[in-house]
């Protein structure tokens, strides 16, 4: 029977076929990962094409000014022309910009003090104080390197006649820039403390939601089900362990932020440990959820890299919150990420307080709670 | 009246456009070893999933050791024991940290005594710090058997316990069924093993989610109907493809040297062997088995179903 010793040598392109046909099925069988394999292109695409831009404009801006002449508003109505100042508060007390500055809610305060413009008008070169958050360097580099050229163009209009000689070199107005919070503008004083939420959505999503698929796929979920249990006993019973992992995570990129960053802390630990916690939490929340939707590990994983991308483009992390379009920016906000890194940053770096941060801190708790509700409803008690 | 550990009645369940289960009466009294018989995807898993509140059932009414079976899943998860017929304990975990997660689970006092109790009863003292995933087949089960008993329910539910263990295995298996059985447990367990129906008080027989039949063993077999023959001699192997084709053959199968032929017509029969008699085949007529009726009740049921669609 030389039948039997029948079979093709080298390479077979009918078992080649055999091998990708079966491929095909099995990933067009796998919705979610498929649909995770398309999305990525497009979100990156969109993300790093549209919502990111190194040139950040309309950033909030308070004013405090002591006049208001019609040079001052010139001179505010230029700096609004000028796209990268958004002139969103007027403030009648210096106090209220250190706060505007440490809770994130103006990237700079500007100050024009009483007799302005008569002292502009008298040639002495006033003083314009601009007071600018500096942690970001990036954020308010352009900015600030413009802030003369449009000073002196706001002016150009009323200078005329008489008093056209004040356009003059060195220009009508001195400008006196303080950077704050990081005036040697050291990028690691604001990368390693957002390090820490990066870190911390990374792994945290990812573990918990591989935690629970793993249940499923490996059977054990049935077993689970038929004990007694709510699900919540489930979801705090699988979550507090990695509430430890978060905790470990935490106290080694601090100690690392410190002894080899040397990145300053000005802020409460007590605030920090608050606001890691509630972080982490509603990052495992969120990896549990995941697991509610994921069949298998390897999705729970595309899930968390879906999740990821986005937290770590469009929070600040990568590049400036405000230099993204609107839409971008509306995206950023729903992320807990964006809160925490401000948080983070406000505590470290600004010694920002309750107060400064209270509305961060509620955005990352409205997250969590609707995160761990989402994973109550989808978790079933039963295998239908 | 005994009491009834399961009373259900009308017991469906469809899933998307198939039904898996389809209106199914059980009345288990307590203390009894029932089991459920029926060949694969006759919907056993799926009605051990609804009596222990893992499956919501589509239609019907009933109670399961008194608590409704919609509204008291909680209560009735507590008081019964289910094993999975895919090994479902941690891998990751020692047996003896699986059973302490169990006890955990279900509030047990005096946890350490209980699992020092079960582990001591089912003979798995000395494997307690293995890992569970490193056990054979034959230490899997009694690990899960060990989990679902720790609590003490009331109820336990076994689907296909012993597929895939040896034999002396499953022997031991059946013998903690029963010990539990004595200790008051009622059992429900599905299998395919005829000779575990056969230790079984009472069986059910389902078939494309039909309660077909039920009863003893010997009362099945009566009410089957059934008549066997058996054919022994030289070149038994030739007689099959020649006389499973006459009336009133239902269906011939070999067992060891024989070769059985069963039919419900029994002058039908008899004219079958008839026909071969001049082949030196000794024949005498024997009890049906079982199996013969249960493959007979296959066919059947497989043929009304294919009827009706």
């Amino acid at each position: 029977m030389s039948d039997r010793r029948r079979y093709s040598q080298g390479v077979s392109l009918a078992r080649i076929n055999a091998v990708f046909l079966k491929e095909l099925i099995q990933m067009r069988r796998d919705r979610l990962t498929f649909a995770v394999m398309l999305a990525i292109p497009i979100l990156e695409l969109v993300l790093f094409g549209y919502a990111i831009n190194t040139d950040p404009k309309h950033l909030p801006t308070a004013i405090h000014a002591e006049e208001y002449t019609p040079i001052v508003r010139s001179l505010i109505a230029g700096l609004e022309h000028s796209e990268y100042f958004d002139i969103s508060k007027n403030i009648p007390d210096a106090r209220e910009g250190d706060h505007l500055l440490a809770g994130g809610g103006a990237v700079f305060v500007i100050e024009i003090p009483v007799g302005f413009t008569e002292r502009l008008v008298r040639g002495e070169r006033p003083q314009l104080l601009v007071a600018a958050d500096a942690t970001d360097p990036v954020a308010a580099s352009n900015a600030l390197s413009r802030i003369n050229t449009i000073v002196n163009r706001a002016l150009r209009k009323d200078l005329n006649g008489a008093l056209a000689h004040l356009q003059a070199d060195p220009g009508p107005v001195e400008v006196i820039v303080h950077p704050r919070y990081n005036p040697e503008g050291i990028t690691q004083y604001n990368i390693v403390p957002g390090l820490l939420g990066v870190i911390l959505t990374m792994t945290l999503v990812m573990i918990t939601g591989v935690a629970m698929t793993r249940e499923t796929e490996r059977g054990t979920l049935e077993n689970l089900l038929a004990m007694p249990g709510s699900p919540f006993e489930v979801m705090v019973g699988k979550i507090i362990p990695f509430l430890g992992v978060g905790a470990v995570q935490t106290v080694i990129v601090l100690l690392v932020a410190h002894w080899v960053f040397s990145v300053p802390f000005v802020g409460s630990i007590s605030l920090l440990l608050f606001s890691v916690t509630l972080f982490i939490i509603a990052n495992l929340a969120l990896g549990f959820t995941f697991s509610t939707i994921a069949k298998t590990q390897i999705q729970a994983m595309q899930l968390t890299v879906f999740f990821f991308l986005p937290s770590m483009l469009l929070s600040g992390f990568m590049f400036p919150f405000r230099g993204m379009p609107m839409w971008a920016q509306v995206i950023g906000e729903v992320l807990p990420l964006t809160h925490f890194l401000r948080v983070v940053r406000g505590i470290m770096l600004k010694g920002a307080g309750f107060g400064d941060l209270r509305m961060e801190l509620a955005a990352i708790s409205v997250f969590m709670i609707v995160v761990v509700l989402l994973a109550m409803v989808r978790y079933k008690r039963t295998l239908d | 009246m005994t009491e009834l550990a399961i009373d259900v009645r009308g017991l469906s369940k469809h899933f998307a456009n198939k039904v898996a289960v389809n209106k199914v009466d059980l009345q288990l009294p307590k203390g009894q070893v029932w089991g459920f018989l029926g060949p694969n995807g006759s919907g056993k898993t799926t009605t051990i999933r609804m009596l222990c509140g893992l499956l919501n059932a589509t239609e019907g009414e009933g109670t399961c050791l008194g608590f409704d079976l919609r509204r008291d899943a909680e209560l009735i998860r507590r008081h019964t024991g289910y094993m999975t017929q895919r090994f479902s304990f941690w891998t990751e975990l020692t047996v003896r940290e699986n059973l302490e997660f169990v006890a955990r689970i279900y509030e047990l006092d005096n946890r350490r005594r209980c699992v020092d109790d079960t582990l001591d009863i089912l003979g798995l003292g000395h494997r307690q710090h293995q890992l569970a995933g490193a056990l054979s087949g034959g230490w899997k089960q009694r690990l899960a058997l060990a989990a679902v008993t720790m609590h003490r329910p009331e109820l336990l539910l076994l689907d296909e316990p012993t597929a895939g263990v040896d034999p002396q295995a499953r022997r031991d298996f059946w013998d903690q069924i029963h010990r539990l059985s004595n200790e008051g447990m009622t059992v429900l367990v599905s299998t395919h093993y005829m000779d575990e129906a056969e230790r079984c008080d009472h069986i059910v027989y389902l078939a494309h989610g039909n309660l077909i039949t039920q009863g003893t063993v010997p009362d099945i077999i009566d009410q089957s109907g059934l008549i066997s023959f058996r054919a022994e001699g030289m070149n038994v192997r030739a007689l099959e493809p020649r006389i499973a084709k006459l009336a009133g053959v239902e269906y011939a199968a070999y067992f060891g040297a024989g070769l059985h032929i069963c039919g419900h017509d029994r002058a039908l029969l008899e004219k079958a062997v008839e026909s071969v008699a001049d082949q030196g085949y000794q024949w005498h007529e024997i009890r049906p088995s079982l199996e013969d009726v249960f493959i007979a009740l296959m066919d059947q049921s497989g043929a009304d179903i294919r009827s009706h669609a």
